[in-house]
């Protein structure tokens, strides 16, 4: 990283206008405290509170109340558990494998294949949000094409949306976010020096050698942030399921944001919900910290 | 066959397989928005059809809320990339003790999942008036890609060098002239990218604006698209797949504007949300 100007610290204008250099930072300050810090130390408050959506004048103070309730509550413990599995299912297994097999694949490939894998494969990741969960709405129904194609190959089809509708937006989360993964390994693939994979192929290593004692230790921090990434960025996943299932059938795809959503909402429990949302905040701060260590050499 | 031959061939051919697999729900979408009677599964139009883009060309479908997320996302990406530019100046070029967490807080903040915070946000925009209102929606979203943009802009000017800006400064110029007369101008491309980005991110977005607006007429695309699953029940898919087009378009376009700076390096200090 260029450090453009860093020596130049002691700066022009005098001890004066010292303070006044960092003014500029100002603005985004303020902004950055108003709509972030300050929803997220209400959302502390809220949390130990019984807020409701309707009669708004009723809002104690019930202590850890909310945090005890969701514990207790079979659907918050079904949530937790397909939040678990849809980032497993989607970021770990499949965006992050898929990605570095992609990645190491269009090495190898003729130009053109990877062209065209690499636009299809980025189209998906470019497209909306809410666009993106029609796409594979439509793909996963029962009258869909993943069915045609099943029954095309003399497999038995069914509806995959009302069958196994954790996997189906598992399955609609890899579509999306492969591409980032994908991105990221291309990077650090290209940045391997040849001679090294070449004195290795000469001394006899298989492929499969060479991967796992060569490739993946060299590659191990960017596999370190982008599982980090992906984590972070599957967890707060809430359009793609909505559009699809609406978190159903019953509770059967309904991940944390989706629980948090329907509880502070539909069900007007504003406080349950925001202690739901505390908790996916925490998990989100937490990978966060992580991250920041990790990276933390290049600031 | 020579062993690199057979192992590019294998190499295709799995690609071709990944990429088939990608490509059909991108097929559905292109082939459903020309079949007059488009459902939901791949397949070619029997007679091609520009009915479903004349259908939802209309104020109500297409351009009231294609022109709602020109203003929400335009204003916030205007807002988000100004304070970031103001912002990363001082982070860039001076040092102090408190530069070093502000940076490190401002990382932290980029990887916080803002899914969580839509519930107490809700709540504070009731408690000020702001819920259902265009500029507070606006001001969320920048607030929302301010990190990251803080965190692009200033790797960004970290590579602009100083020589000229000392001789503006020589000559008398102010700090808010220097930034604007001489490093932004240097790092047009950097800024550039920071914008796109930004906006491609704000086109997407559902949670807040499906959140914070209420009233149809200021719903941008990404929130009316629902209305296609609206009040029949029967779902005119070749509509929907004709609107998704429409409203892809730009984000695709830009996309490939920055994707040479974005795609190659990815010299995005790797802290990219996908």
């Amino acid at each position: 990283m260029p450090a453009g100007g860093r020596e130049r610290d002691q700066g022009r204008g005098g001890r004066g206008a010292r303070p006044l250099r960092w003014l500029p930072l100002a603005p985004a300050t303020v902004l950055l405290l108003l709509f972030l810090a300050g929803p997220i130390g209400y959302c502390v408050w809220i949390a130990f509170t019984n807020t409701q959506l309707t009669g708004s004048s009723t809002s104690d103070f019930v202590g850890l109340d909310n945090f005890r309730r969701a514990f207790a509550d079979d659907n918050f413990r079904n949530a937790v558990w397909l939040t678990l599995v849809f980032t497993f299912v989607s970021s770990i297994v499949g965006q992050n494998t898929i990605g570095l097999a992609l990645a190491g694949l269009m090495r190898a490939a003729s130009r053109p294949v990877r062209t065209v894998t690499g636009a299809v494969v980025i189209a998906a990741w470019v497209l909306p949000e809410i666009v993106a969960a029609f796409l594979l709405y439509a793909f996963f129904r029962r009258e869909g094409t993943l069915n045609v194609i099943l029954d095309w190959l003399h497999l038995p089809s069914q509806n995959w949306l009302f069958t196994l509708p954790i996997l189906a937006v598992s399955f609609a989360n890899v579509w999306r976010g492969t591409a980032f993964s994908m991105l990221i390994y291309s990077a650090a693939l290209s940045e391997i020096p040849k001679d090294i994979t070449e004195a290795a192929e000469v001394d006899g290593a298989s492929g499969v050698r060479r991967l796992w004692h060569i490739t993946l230790p060299m590659i191990r921090r960017s596999i370190g942030t982008n599982l980090m990434l992906n984590t972070l960025s599957t967890l707060s996943v809430f359009g793609l399921i909505w559009a699809m299932t609406r978190g159903g059938p019953g509770n059967r795809s309904q991940t944390l944001p989706v629980f948090m959503y329907d509880q502070a909402f539909l069900k007007s429990l504003i406080g349950y919900g925001t202690a739901v949302a505390l908790l996916l905040l925490l998990v989100g701060a937490l990978f966060s910290i992580v991250y920041v260590r990790l990276l933390k050499v290049e600031v | 066959m020579k062993r690199a031959t057979r192992v590019r061939l294998a190499s295709d051919a799995a690609l071709f397989v990944v990429a088939g697999a990608f490509l059909l729900p991108l097929l559905w979408l292109v082939l459903s928005s020309i079949d007059a009677e488009a459902d939901l599964r791949v397949r070619l139009p029997s007679s091609p059809t520009t009915e479903n883009f004349s259908a939802v060309l209309t104020d109500e479908i297409t351009f009231t809320p294609m022109l709602n997320s020109l203003l929400l996302c335009g204003s916030a990406t205007l807002l988000t990339v100004a304070c970031a530019a103001l912002a990363a100046y001082p982070l860039s070029r001076y040092r102090s003790r408190f530069s070093r967490p502000y940076l490190l807080t401002i990382l932290f903040t980029t990887c916080l999942p803002i899914t969580a915070i839509m519930v107490p946000v809700y709540g504070l925009f009731v408690q000020v008036n702001l819920v259902d209102t265009m500029y507070g929606t606006a001001l969320f979203l920048a607030t929302s890609q301010l990190p990251f943009s803080i965190w692009l802009m200033k790797n960004f000017m970290d590579g602009v060098p100083t020589v000229l800006e000392e001789a503006a400064w020589t000559d008398g110029a102010s700090m808010l002239q220097t930034l604007t007369r001489i490093v932004l101008p240097l790092m047009g491309p950097g800024m550039t990218v920071v914008m796109i980005y930004t906006f491609i991110q704000l086109w997407g977005n559902f949670f807040v604006p499906f959140m914070l607006l209420l009233s149809p007429d200021q719903l941008p695309a990404s929130v009316s698209i629902f209305t296609f699953f609206g009040n029949y029940g029967s779902v005119i898919y070749g509509q929907l797949a004709a609107f998704s087009i429409l409203y892809s378009t730009p984000v695709l376009l830009l996309y490939i504007l920055i994707s040479r700076r974005l795609g190659g390096g990815f010299a995005l200090g790797g802290a990219v949300k996908g």
